[in-house]
């Protein structure tokens, strides 16, 4: 079948099932444009490339789908970038399809010509610059394939306005022909084998799971593996909702703003479980001292990630699912070979931990931000999609909506985007339209991306957006209160002054409700949840409430301050060193 | 610890900026670099040279894989491969010393490849130390321009 260019391109979308493309028009994707408009699939106009990202990619993580968006030259692809990168650091499938010049003005500094392909080589799976229409059909099936298996990841697809007009002969191939590329999916058995028997033999063990048991859709294995060997489980920010916090054998989170519970626990295990995760810093605390007693069984699908920080004992690559089901097999297989330790002794010190501290903050008469987060989690009854910004809004978020299924906990966990929760939340509506989606969000990163309020007015994804507004980037405030001796260095963003949120929302269409005491915030969730459009909630919550607990940067984990057992009064501030991250 | 790596890549534009890019964004340090066509036209081979510790050199070895153009990597055992540099050289020389400098190139099997009345440019392959005593000697006559190519190996046998 003989094709344009362009009309190609859109065949190829079409043919890999996609049904929603996110992004903006300009000069060179005009032929690209002229032929989606012929096409069925949705067209959302996003108002800012770095929006058209966002969704793309929050529409991934809520559906599982590819994500895919489209931005002109020059600066529509540098301003992808920041989504790119966060869809990298995040692992999550996404295409991103930029105009180029001409091909034979590239490298002229042509108008609107950058270097795409060079510009995003470090924060893509693979990237690709179309030299040949001929190539169209092959390279949109590799790239596709190339996002979503494996280690999933973003790739960009660069297309100089000629290729969009040359012709092409259209013929998909039954698949990719990719030499370099062949994902290790199914786990050496004698490994797991090997993590079999470590697990009976633990005295102590603790699983932490993360993001990667979400892509490989793993949830009810991992269920079947901790319930059925009565371990506890800590999960990363990336992993909330792979295994239900209402289960009494999660820990919460761990890391910086984790539980005591959880960051005790692998502070003292014997065998860390570890899976989908890739013991990132904010995981680890000081690394040195990061789990010091534990054997590690460490499984991913990229081979990259095991021992890169932490050496591993027992590794093991492959799909994070396939590996669990062979491992619960073999654990039923050899349980009574071998001599299980008395985990009784482990699992009350858990309890005590558990009991002793849990997550809390002060109650006063003031509004406060985690008691919005409560409600909001309250009234949904915990099954709401929930996007985050990210700072201090995204650890209440983390901290006090406790998520009980997979993919539906949206967050920009290794890049840290702050503006990354409204578009995610729009693109994430729009795959979900039956769910209800919340953003709970920070003044300051909201301010990043309202412009997309247009978006989800015009493109009717009615998501609600809570701003936990406190006047201030409220992370940095609290990072300056704790170890800048309280110099609120360009922090402080003048709350009262400029925006009116609520009158913003207005202009935009939407529908903006202002709290300003804990006796209106149930009845304007509720009011939010009723209205059909877009709602913005601004909560005007206590200005300098703080995250806790909390381990400072670079310090071990087990160190946590801020709580009810280590009080920010006690820290002898002049004593902390500048923090190192 | 100087590891070589003889590294196949699908011949395709790019491919080698993506590799640079991956050394130079997680810190590793390449000491030399040779990228050349094979018996097939649309592989080429890269032979790098890095100076790492064993448990950075694995993360070398498992980032390059990542990248989708990568086919191959093989860690050369120096016992069971073969390596060969290049060497030209531009040396001063005058009547007086020039047959001097011919025999000492004699010595290490090189040629003279082009011949001035203040200079000659000559030829030398080999492994790093010869060319490293290569250098040495001629040293004192003056080398006024110098360029190595870098590492070429293939594993030895089969």
């Amino acid at each position: 079948m003989k094709l344009s260019g362009a009309k190609a391109l859109v065949k190829s979308l079409e043919d890999e099932g996609v049904e929603i493309v996110f992004g903006i028009p300009g000069g060179v994707v005009l032929p690209f444009f002229d032929a989606l408009y012929d096409s069925k699939m949705r067209k959302v106009l996003t108002r800012h490339e770095q929006g058209a990202a966002h969704m793309a990619d929050g529409y991934a993580r809520a559906t599982g789908r590819v994500g895919v968006c489209i931005s002109t030259s020059g600066p529509g692809a540098t301003n992808l970038v920041t989504g790119i990168a966060n869809a990298y650091m995040d692992s999550i499938p996404m295409i991103a399809i930029t105009g180029q010049v001409a091909s034979h003005m590239i490298g002229t500094d042509a108008f609107q010509e950058a270097d795409t392909t060079g510009i995003t080589l470090p924060i893509v799976k693979h990237n690709y610059l179309i030299k040949d229409a001929a190539e169209i059909t092959d390279v949109m099936q590799e790239a596709f394939y190339i996002a979503r298996t494996g280690r999933p990841g973003p790739v960009v697809i660069d297309v100089p306005v000629d290729i969009f007009r040359g012709e092409v002969n259209y013929s998909r191939r039954e698949a990719p022909q990719l030499k370099g590329y062949k994902p290790t999916y199914k786990g050496h058995k004698k490994q797991i084998r090997l993590a079999a028997k470590a697990i009976l033999e633990s005295a102590k063990p603790v699983l932490y799971v993360g993001g990667g048991l979400i892509t490989s859709d793993a949830s009810a294995e991992l269920k079947k593996l901790a319930t059925g060997n009565n371990i506890y489980v800590t999960h990363t920010l990336m992993g909330k909702g792979v295994f239900p916090e209402s289960n009494r054998l999660s820990l919460g989170m761990l890391g910086m703003h984790g539980t005591r519970a959880a960051n005790y626990a692998v502070c003292e295990t014997d065998l860390i479980i570890a899976a989908g995760v890739r013991f990132d810093d904010r995981i680890t605390g000081k690394l040195s001292e990061f789990a010091p007693n534990a054997k590690v069984i460490h499984m991913d699908i990229d081979p990259a990630e095991i021992s890169k920080n932490v050496q591993a004992n027992i590794p093991i690559v492959g799909d994070a699912r396939q590996i669990l089901r062979e491992l619960n097999t073999i654990l039923k297989e050899i349980r009574h070979e071998v001599e299980t330790p008395d985990r009784k002794p482990w699992n009350s010190m858990i309890e005590e931990w558990k009991a002793k501290y849990p997550l809390t903050y002060e109650k006063n008469s003031g509004l406060k931000p985690q008691f919005v987060v409560e409600k909001i989690y309250e009234i949904t009854k915990g099954d709401a999609i929930i996007c985050t910004e990210v700072g201090q809004n995204q650890m209440w978020a983390a901290q006090y909506y406790k998520m009980e299924k997979p993919r539906r906990f949206i967050t920009s966990g290794g890049l840290g985007t702050m503006g990354f929760g409204f578009p995610a939340a729009i693109g994430a509506q729009l795959g979900k339209p039956k769910d209800l989606v919340i953003d709970i969000a920070g003044d300051g990163s909201f301010q990043m991306t309202m412009q997309e309020m247009a978006t989800a007015v015009l493109d009717k994804a009615p998501v609600k957006v809570a701003v936990l507004n406190n006047g201030y980037l409220g992370m940095v405030r609290q990072w300056q209160q704790l170890f800048y001796g309280r110099k609120y260095s360009s922090s402080c963003l003048r709350r009262g002054e400029s925006p009116d949120l609520v009158a913003l929302a207005e202009a935009f269409g939407a529908k903006g409700i202002l709290v300003t005491d804990p006796e209106m915030v149930e009845p304007a969730i509720k009011e939010a949840i009723d209205t059909d459009c877009p709602v913005l909630i601004d909560f005007h919550v206590e200005e300098e409430e703080n995250v806790y607990p909390m381990v400072a940067p670079g310090a071990p984990l087990y160190d946590m301050i801020g709580d009810m057992l280590y009080p920010v009064e006690k820290i002898d501030l002049e004593e902390t060193e500048e923090p190192f991250l | 610890m100087k590891h070589t790596l003889s590294v196949l890549v699908e011949n395709k534009p790019g491919v080698l900026a993506r590799v640079a890019e991956l050394f130079a964004r997680r810190g590793f340090n390449i000491d030399s670099l040779a990228v050349g066509t094979t018996e097939k036209p649309d592989i080429s081979r890269m032979t790098i040279v890095v100076d790492v510790e064993e448990h950075s050199l694995e993360q070398v070895r498992k980032q390059l894989h990542k990248l989708i153009n990568i086919i191959e990597i093989i860690d050369l055992d120096p016992d069971a491969s073969v390596a060969r540099e290049m060497v030209l050289a531009k040396i001063r020389v005058d009547a007086d010393n020039r047959s001097e400098v011919i025999e000492i190139v004699d010595i290490f099997r090189g040629n003279i490849v082009d011949v001035s009345r203040e200079s000659i440019v000559v030829e030398v392959t080999g492994n790093a130390s010869k060319l490293r005593a290569f250098e040495d000697l001629l040293k004192p006559y003056g080398i006024r321009e110098l360029v190595r190519t870098g590492k070429v190996a293939l594993p030895r046998g089969k």
